[in-house]
């Protein structure tokens, strides 16, 4: 057995978290090609690396297939219902750092607030025959956000990317979803409602509560954690 | 724990009951389409029920409840008037309580019926008092019909009566807008600035999207309609609040609620109805004198109910679901009859709380 470490196999978060890391005297890195999600992790014992999409980081932890992991909290807090018992938040990474939010047209003038999104829903079902859409992969999330701000008359729509764009290409009327510095949003002729956000996230280091550790894993955990907290 | 064919025995029990009592057993589908139920609940349905899809059909959903199949059934085919039971599983998403059954057993009574509403809310009440006698259980009852009636004859304008109406199942909201409305919180700061600017909709950013410039400009005049007009009456508010803090033995309750409509006198019709509904409760056996009124009661639930409520609590087991809970939904059968429309009442049971309660007070 060994200690599973997983990390986001692509990307500046790969990159970053390597980095993170190594600060800290674990050399974490790819063994062979670029194009193999195999890795190695110098610098301790006992520890293996695997490379895992962000998004499915907390499936893995969540399923205990991993002790450790690497992904944001939005990914944890939307995958995972009733997070806390099944991973626990070791340390914030300082990176990846993004906010979820609801965001509008900026040609709606009279919608600041969720109170005015839900006015304007009331108005949009009845002109248009449907419920204003929202395009989101967050779907728990936002629905949870807004059932709790009392919003009506939405729906909200998958969208997996470029989800800026579907209110210009009329798919929705509005989105929830990640920005860092709002410039995607600005270009899309997008703004956040001024009480529209959701969840600020980043990279996370996260251990699993469920995943099995023998009396060798336990040590090894325990003299990896000293290292980086 | 009761076993699944205990809970499968004591539900045809209580169906054949119900039958005896004149009602036509239906089953209904096991899958749903989606569209009704996403259209009547919109996206808050996706968190209580499964999501199922093919190519074929589309989005379906695992039955979360029986009344909604049972009113199509009924508004499409069925003869007037009518009782029906039914018995099967529901199935409900439970993301928070995982102590909460995802998949449980409901035995049901639905009564569509023209010409005596009273008759039936005491006839569907005192039916399920008999099938629950002997549990240790608290009955509870309100009348969601008298804070409507009560919304719709206030005196202001009728944007701010369908706002309220809108809202009137989400308590939070509702008081945020009645508070609102009756001058007691301000507007959102920037409403106030956009409403003052002369033209407040020169801005750069291009109109994108399906909402289109008219619609925007709609919704200026109406905030501007509705900060001119004047805030709801003192008067009105306080009636307001005294209804909704009504809490007492049904008797009592009415007497209140007498008093409430001195200054909301568009409630003197609800209340006649919770008067006649009393006087037939009493008909039927029913200890009115020890049975509780609330007139909040139910506003956190299901929103189709528009009249009378009831649920029946396990005494001393705050952790338990309601063993079994129903209501009027007359204003359901006009939304999905196509223009027909009938008063109709209804109500569920479950039989796994009902052994489950049964087992630990042995």
């Amino acid at each position: 057995m060994s200690l599973k470490l997983g990390v986001p196999s692509k990307g500046r978060l790969m990159d970053k978290t390597f980095a993170w890391f190594d600060k800290r005297g674990i050399t974490l890195s790819r063994s062979g090609s670029d194009r193999e999600y195999a890795g190695k992790v110098e610098g301790i014992d006992g520890v293996s690396l695997i490379l895992l999409s962000a998004g499915e980081i907390p499936r893995e932890l969540a399923a205990g297939r991993i002790h450790l992991g690497v992904t944001g909290i939005d990914l944890v807090h939307e995958k995972l219902p009733r997070w806390e018992q099944q991973v626990e938040e070791i340390s914030q990474l300082g990176f990846g750092k993004a906010d979820l939010i609801i965001a509008a047209p900026a040609c709606w003038v009279d919608v600041d607030t969720l109170d005015d999104l839900d006015a304007a829903a009331a108005a949009f079902r009845k002109t248009h025959g449907h419920r204003l859409r929202i395009a989101t992969k967050y779907h728990r999330l936002v629905r949870e956000f807004l059932t709790d701000a009392g919003v009506a008359d939405y729906t909200l729509v998958d969208s997996q990317g470029a989800t800026e764009g579907t209110v210009m290409n009329e798919t929705a009327e509005a989105i929830a979803d990640i920005t860092s510095t709002g410039e995607t949003l600005r270009a899309n002729h997008l703004k956040i409602l001024s009480d529209g956000l959701i969840l600020q996230s980043q990279a996370t280091l996260w251990r699993s509560r469920v995943a099995k550790c023998d009396a060798e894993d336990k040590d090894v955990l325990t003299a990896l954690l000293d290292r980086l907290t | 724990m009761p076993n699944r064919s205990q809970i499968q025995a004591r539900a045809a029990m209580m169906r054949v009951r119900f039958e005896a009592a004149g009602a036509q057993v239906v089953d209904p589908p096991l899958l749903q389409p989606a569209e009704t139920l996403l259209d009547l609940y919109g996206e808050d349905i996706r968190a209580r029920a499964y999501v199922t899809s093919d190519a074929l059909r589309g989005e379906q959903m695992l039955r979360p409840d029986f009344t909604l199949p049972v009113v199509q059934m009924h508004m499409r085919e069925g003869a007037e008037p009518a009782r029906y039971t039914y018995s099967g599983e529901v199935f409900r998403r439970q993301e928070h309580d995982p102590d909460r059954a995802n998949e449980y057993v409901q035995v049901g009574y639905e009564v569509f019926d023209r010409d005596d509403p009273a008759g039936a809310d005491a006839e569907v009440f005192s039916l399920f008092a008999l099938q629950l006698r002997g549990l240790p259980l608290r009955a509870a009852t309100g009348d969601i019909g008298i804070l409507i009636a009560a919304v719709e004859g206030l005196r202001t304008t009728d944007r701010r009566k369908a706002a309220l109406m809108r809202h009137l199942w989400r308590p939070r909201r509702f008081r945020t807008l009645l508070d609102r409305f009756a001058g007691r919180r301000p507007a959102p700061e920037q409403r106030d600035a956009l409403l003052d600017t002369a033209e407040p909709l020169a801005t750069d950013a291009p109109m994108i999207g399906k909402r289109r410039k008219a619609e925007i400009e709609a919704r200026i005049d109406a905030l501007r309609e509705d900060r001119a007009a004047p805030p709801i009456s003192d008067n009105e508010l306080v009636g307001l609040e005294t209804l909704l803090n009504v809490r007492e033995t049904m008797p009592f309750a009415l007497e209140q609620l007498r008093d409430v409509a001195v200054d909301l006198p568009q409630i003197t019709p609800a209340l006649d109805r919770l008067e006649a509904r009393v006087a037939a409760l009493q008909a039927r056996g029913v200890d009115v004198g020890r049975l509780d009124f609330e007139a909040s009661y139910g506003r956190t639930s299901m929103e189709y109910y528009d009249g009378f409520v009831f649920g029946f609590y396990a005494e001393g087991r705050p952790d338990l679901p309601p063993v079994a809970t129903g209501g009027r939904y007359d204003a359901l059968t006009r939304r999905l009859g196509n223009g027909a429309e009938i008063p109709a009442i209804g109500g569920v049971i479950r039989p796994d709380l009902m052994l489950e309660i049964e087992e630990a007070t042995q």
